[in-house]
């Protein structure tokens, strides 16, 4: 006997929700941003403030009469630059409606993270050692590694930064220690400056 | 990742408005959904739009590249945000091979802001139901 075939075809699915499909496209826009790779979170006027944070921190730092307390300078330049750095880039994301860990940005952090929590652990030995006058060729040493590690995710010009911190990060150790605060001063402010306008002029802020 | 499609995409905005004629859409969203830039939600044009704002320019290779389309497509897409002066085309040489770079004019970057605004209400409007 021949098989029964149903008249009616089954329901066709329901159309998905609106809201799903308004996420979706979000979601679109983002991944094709994403992949467009021209953003960066990291804020080229943040860079800009940070840059100018480094080179009053220089001036300040090259009056101190010790290199234990020139490093102290530093350390509190760098919290506040750090500081401002963050509220830049969470500023730009959100501005951009980016998620600030999605993606490439994800990447940068945990590429840009492990140097800089070495810097952090080296500066405790040198500093038990007696070495503080080694510690800002080591910070721009490493900070420059993190940021090329962290600049593979993001826009070619950032990678180019990083190197430019490690080669001056080479020349503060192998160079008088008298001269680390003006290396400071040229690669932490005058990178950040030289770097982050275009920057912020070219990769939306 | 799939190759976008032809303007046939223009479905996206008839499903809405087939939605809406189920009543599964409330009332604040389906305002929305009125003011949706039609122009721009089509996939492709979606795509390019997005991905030249995020870039100063990009050339139609890179476009079709990162859009995974077809230069046909690619070429009647564009040419449509052309018109409603959303993207702006240069064209020069480059030796001896033409090159063609698009350019995100102000008016595409606030079409997209609106329609990233739409989505986003549209969102909530369904949340806050």
């Amino acid at each position: 006997m021949a098989s029964v075939t149903p008249l009616h075809r089954a329901p066709a699915p329901e159309p998905p929700a609106l809201h799903a499909r308004a996420m979706d496209n979000l979601a679109f826009i983002r991944d094709t941003m994403e992949a467009a790779g021209a953003f960066t979170a990291v804020s080229g006027w943040g860079m800009v403030a940070v840059g100018t944070i480094a080179t009053v921190a220089a001036v300040i730092a090259s009056s101190r009469h010790s290199a234990v307390e020139s490093v102290y300078v530093w350390l509190a330049a760098a919290v506040l630059a750090t500081v401002t750095m963050l509220w830049a880039i969470v500023h730009k994301a959100r501005q951009a409606r980016m998620p600030l860990l999605s993606g490439p940005g994800r990447k940068f952090v945990l590429s840009f993270s492990p140097p800089m929590f070495v810097g952090a652990l080296i500066t405790i030995v040198l500093y038990r050692a007696g070495l503080p006058a080694t510690i800002p060729g080591m910070w721009l040493l490493l900070y420059g590694t993190a940021v090329v590690a962290g600049g593979a995710f993001s826009v070619k010009i950032v990678p180019v930064m990083g190197i430019c911190f490690m080669l001056a990060g080479t020349l503060a150790l192998f160079t008088p220690t008298s001269w680390n605060d003006w290396i400071m001063a040229a690669a932490f402010g005058g990178l950040h400056i030289g770097f982050g306008i275009p920057i912020a002029r070219r990769h939306g802020g | 990742m799939a190759k976008h499609g032809t303007a046939r995409d223009d479905r996206n905005v008839g499903d809405l408005r087939t939605v809406r004629g189920k009543s599964e859409m409330p009332s604040a969203a389906s305002s929305r959904a009125d003011a949706l830039d039609r122009l721009i939600h089509e996939r492709l044009r979606l795509g390019i739009v997005s991905a030249l704002a995020v870039n100063d320019s990009l050339s139609f290779s890179d476009l079709k590249k990162l859009m995974n389309t077809t230069d046909g497509n690619l070429s009647v897409h564009a040419r449509k945000l052309e018109e409603a002066e959303y993207i702006s085309c240069t064209k020069s040489f480059e030796g001896r091979m033409p090159k063609t770079q698009y350019r995100l004019t102000p008016a595409g970057r606030r079409a997209l802001e609106r329609y990233l605004d739409h989505m986003e209400a549209l969102i909530r409007a369904t949340r806050e139901r």
